[in-house]
């Protein structure tokens, strides 16, 4: 795997020769809310911590076409699938950090057989880039993560010093994107124990350890009949913000959607915070009650998830931690879990 | 010295003690500490010792009147549709209010959402609550870790700076347009009136974009919208959004989209504006509550002041003052009506 070092022009001309064949998205000052199609190095503007939004919307667009048809009744061809438009083109997600990375492999297990998942990771290249200074709304290292974790990501960018990068290639494809970058040198052997020193560096300190054994050793039912959950249900509001802006939340809703003669159906992203989200033909709602949904929301992440896949569904970004407007904070509910 | 902050806090507590431990109230609505700088979380107090969980600061952004409805059910028994309410007197909640939310405790009052009779209300005339998105910009969004509010400045600092910020530049900006800072009905209040603010021009925002033509409005609202994810969180720490099914949850029939199509998206904000019309007291916990900072608090402002202006009508100031949108009166202003003369190029009356 290649290892190169760059400075900040080189990578300017790095993306600017990447953008010939890709489409880069990069954090940004974007009313759109982060992520931002760039076309120049300049436009990007990281800032410590995650961006607002989560990569996820790059691997569950929103909303995603999944077929087209026409409702025109004289078109032979009416109601009858197509597949839906592809540019062919790819992306590449720039600075995207560790944490949001590794969502895409811990969502690639429920979505193994996926073929819209796993044609969004073919197309979606990810550029990491570690975290120097983590921020206090981060646990990463809580979850299994790392800020120097490389997990998901195709190359790892690593600012070593002030505008100094060192980049890794994680995956073959990563290496590709790493040949064309030919204002950069390979990286010295100092440059590699900066980066490992770095690894010692930034670690978050924590007292959680051995989270997913300790909640896959905890009774099922005994969680589920948790007092605690009234108590954390009771100020929430039961808002999307937390599953919206959450990167391991990846549950859809299927819409199908018809305007002057053409259709199409979509996957779009859905919540359980919503009440819809259960809600039978038959009018039986089985998550009918807020806290149903709440401790649906903890279980699933936290407890049925692990049980099934071995880590919990959580990347410790801390987005849900920072913007529920009721500050309901994930890393007290896990505390409440795992001693109870 | 303690400051304001703390005095009312200490004040909060005591009141809610007093009135938990009679037993007057069953329940007392007010805020805790948040896990974070700049963040309060609505608390429900059972106990008398839970009292001292209590806080009052200018983080307390979302309307707790919000909780209220549900709260006062929560004591109710359980009935089923058409049952009468039991008889007796129901349990009691102890709840703070500030000028807005004191409105809206008034226009849930009259929607019959709330019974005057079972709230004891802690009235709090408001100082202006801080919106953290302003601090944040203010210190270029570096990551705060810390905040201490004084009297009249927040002290906020990082890993790497320290920075003495005028609560006044970082005061929301529904409160600094606010004119009716105090409650409009309590039972209990702390602290001092301080008398109807005088703002030079509260519905300046307005004017600005209704100075704006149509097509530049229009960039206007689908790019300050753009972001929006559709997480509600608007619509759910509204104190009017109580519909047991809101027109965006309807399966049967399906009104709006689900995904963040612009159409949906623009059209659910625009409905549910509209909802609030001659309602909205303009408590700005819409805009605290969004994640990605969208300002839907123009729409409803907008609405404010077009109410006020045809019906001389501001939300929730009065018990007794008829709602200003179920009420006809045959000189209501109706230049907004399309009519087919209207249309002919009659315009606007």
């Amino acid at each position: 795997m290649k290892v190169l070092k760059f400075d900040r022009q080189a990578i300017g001309e790095w993306l600017s020769k990447l953008a010939e064949d890709y489409d880069i998205y990069a954090p940004g000052e974007s009313s759109q809310g982060t992520w931002q199609l760039i076309s120049d190095y300049s436009q990007i503007d990281i800032k410590s911590g995650v961006p607002e939004k989560p990569v996820k919307n790059f691997l569950f667009p929103q909303p995603e076409t999944l077929l087209t048809f026409s409702t025109v009744p004289d078109d032979p061809d009416a109601f009858k699938p197509r597949e839906p438009e592809d540019s062919g083109r790819k992306n590449v997600i720039f600075g995207v950090r560790p944490c949001d990375a590794r969502s895409i492999s811990l969502n690639a297990m429920p979505y193994e057989k996926d073929t819209y998942y796993k044609a969004n990771m073919e197309k979606n290249l990810i550029i990491g880039l570690t975290c120097n200074t983590p921020c206090s709304t981060c646990f990463c290292t809580w979850t299994g993560g790392s800020p120097m974790g490389t997990e998901g990501c195709d190359i790892s960018l690593t600012e070593i010093e002030k505008d100094s990068f060192v980049a890794r290639g994680v995956t073959e494809r990563g290496d590709k994107l790493l040949c064309l970058a030919t204002a950069a040198s390979e990286a010295s052997d100092q440059d590699i124990e900066k980066l490992s020193g770095l690894e010692k560096d930034v670690a978050i300190s924590t007292d959680i350890t051995a989270l997913e054994e300790t909640l896959k050793s905890k009774d099922m039912m005994e969680l589920y009949n948790a007092p605690f959950w009234k108590d954390i249900a009771e100020r929430c509001v039961n808002c999307g913000t937390c599953t919206f802006l959450c990167p391991t939340c990846y549950c859809f809703d299927i819409q199908d959607e018809t305007l002057h003669g053409r259709g199409r159906r979509i996957r779009c992203q859905d919540s359980c915070m919503f009440p819809l989200f259960t809600l039978h033909a038959s009018g039986h709602n089985p998550r009918g009650d807020k806290v149903q949904r709440v401790r649906n929301r903890f279980m699933h992440k936290l407890k049925y998830f692990p049980d099934r896949f071995g880590s919990v569904s959580c990347v410790g970004c801390g987005r849900c931690v920072r913007d529920c407007p009721v500050n309901i904070d994930i890393r007290e509910v896990m505390r409440q879990m795992l001693t109870f | 010295m303690s400051t304001l902050n703390e005095k009312i806090t200490e004040e909060i507590r005591s009141q809610a003690e007093r009135l938990l431990s009679s037993g007057e109230v069953a329940a007392f609505l007010g805020y805790e500490a948040g896990s974070l700088p700049m963040t309060a979380r609505p608390f429900v107090a059972r106990k008398p010792e839970d009292v001292s969980r209590l806080v009052w600061n200018s983080f307390c952004v979302l309307n707790l009147s919000n909780y209220l409805p549900s709260l006062l059910k929560s004591f109710e028994p359980q009935r089923r549709p058409g049952e009468p309410p039991p008889e007796g007197p129901l349990p009691k909640v102890g709840v703070i209010a500030t000028g807005c939310w004191s409105r809206n405790i008034v226009v849930q009052i009259k929607e019959n959402q709330v019974d005057r009779e079972r709230v004891v209300i802690v009235g709090i005339p408001s100082r202006g609550m801080v919106s953290s998105r302003k601090v944040k910009d203010l210190v270029n969004n570096r990551e705060i870790l810390k905040v201490i509010e004084e009297d009249h400045n927040l002290k906020v600092s990082g890993s790497d700076f320290d920075q003495e910020i005028n609560r006044w530049d970082v005061v929301r900006d529904n409160c600094l347009t606010c004119v009716h800072p105090d409650p409009v009905i309590y039972d209990i209040l702390i602290g001092n009136p301080s008398g109807e603010r005088q703002v030079s021009d509260r519905f300046e925002q307005v004017n600005d974009i209704e100075a704006k033509t149509h097509e530049e409005r229009w960039e206007w609202f689908t790019e300050a919208f753009s972001a929006c994810v559709r997480c509600y969180a608007c619509r759910n720490v509204c104190p009017l959004c109580y519909c047991p099914t809101c027109f965006v949850d309807d399966s049967r029939p399906q009104w709006v989209g689900k995904s963040t199509d612009q159409t949906d998206t623009l059209l659910f904000h625009i409905l549910r504006a509209y909802h609030c019309a001659g309602r909205c007291t303009d408590c700005g916990s819409c805009e605290s509550a969004c994640p990605v900072g969208i300002p839907m608090r123009l729409l409803t402002k907008k609405l404010n002041k077009d109410v006020l202006e045809m019906y001389q009508s501001e939300a929730g100031m009065s018990l007794d003052e008829p709602l200003p949108l179920t009420t006809y009166n045959p000189a209501d202003p109706q230049g907004f009506v399309l009519t087919e003369r209207s249309e002919k190029g009659g315009g606007k009356s």
